[in-house]
């Protein structure tokens, strides 16, 4: 059954992952979209604030999202993404990294411009496989309703 | 990256241009953000953005490509001055991200950064905060993406 605007509650939605991450994933994003020392040479990423090799923070975004995808947008009635309330990163992505994200619904309210939709606050937890916690998003994304909303008069 | 004390508030810099093509959208989609309106033209063209768009995180991934460019860049002229350089430490996070209209395949976008204000972290002696303001345009001049971000800069003192 695909997931519509009334299946996101408040509350925990759900947990997505395990998702493997190499020392090659990390250079390769580091590589097109961050090449920073601290992202792509050990030597250098010694003597940064990270102490090490360390994934790009948009490369943690853009893995949190392929969760997501995978989790839940790709079996629900997805319209796409409207932006990011917060973002926190909070640890760095190391090399060999088993993540998995926790995703709890804040809040559901159907779109006062698009009646056919509503829009999902979404905040999303990162972890490593020791439990540490990488990054914190909160997000908002527009979803089908499965309902057609009754006429409502004046209530636009 | 300069130290804290060099930060520029107010002043707005334009950190280039980067044409979104349809091959470009559809391999980062594929890797991370493998839904039908990133990876297909046809489905694309019936959902609500009206053609093949770029993944929100594809804009933003854009946007740090860009800006490391123009960081090394600002490196090699201070350098050029005989000005001493450091490199810059990690960032803390975003707020309030906004994707106003779909970067669609074909679009040239160009982004900008303004440095808002800084500070010196209580917490690390020699470090210091900036925040500023992201933004970026497309060909018709139309706001496709709006963030405010921080970085973590050592201080010259």
């Amino acid at each position: 059954m695909t997931l519509m605007f009334e299946d996101f509650k408040p509350g925990h939605f759900g947990k997505f992952g395990p998702l493997h991450v190499s020392r090659d994933d990390i250079i390769a994003f580091a590589s097109e979209f961050d090449p920073q020392p601290m992202h792509l040479d050990e030597e250098a990423a010694k003597s940064s604030l990270a102490g090490g090799l360390s994934g790009s923070g948009w490369h943690m975004c853009a893995l949190a999202m392929r969760m997501q995808v995978d989790g839940i947008l790709s079996r629900a009635a997805s319209l796409g993404g409207l932006g990011v309330d917060e973002a926190k990163w909070l640890a760095p992505l190391r090399p060999g990294d088993d993540l998995t994200l926790e995703v709890y619904v804040e809040e559901a309210r159907p779109s006062k411009s698009r009646p056919d939709s509503g829009i999902v606050k979404i905040r999303s937890e990162l972890f490593n496989a020791s439990g540490t916690r990488l990054m914190m998003l909160v997000t908002n994304a527009l979803f089908q309703r499965r309902t057609p909303p009754a006429a409502q008069g004046a209530d636009r | 990256m300069s130290y804290l004390e060099d930060t520029e508030i107010g002043k707005r810099r334009c950190l280039g241009s980067f044409t979104f093509t349809a091959e470009a959208i559809k391999a980062f989609a594929r890797k991370f953000d493998p839904q039908p309106f990133h990876l297909d033209e046809e489905a694309a063209r019936k959902s609500l953005f009206g053609g093949l768009a770029a993944s929100g995180w594809h804009t933003t991934a854009v946007y740090m490509k860009l800006l490391v460019a123009d960081i090394t860049r600002d490196v090699r002229e201070r350098k050029a001055r005989g000005e001493t350089v450091a490199p810059s430490g990690p960032s803390p996070g975003f707020t309030n991200l906004r994707w106003p209209r779909p970067v669609l395949a074909g679009d040239t976008i160009t982004y900008f950064f303004e440095a808002t204000s800084t500070r010196p972290l209580a917490s690390r002696p020699g470090w210091g905060i900036a925040f500023g303001k992201t933004e970026a345009f497309n060909q018709r001049g139309e706001l496709v993406l709006s963030f405010e971000n921080s970085v973590f800069l050592p201080r010259r003192s």
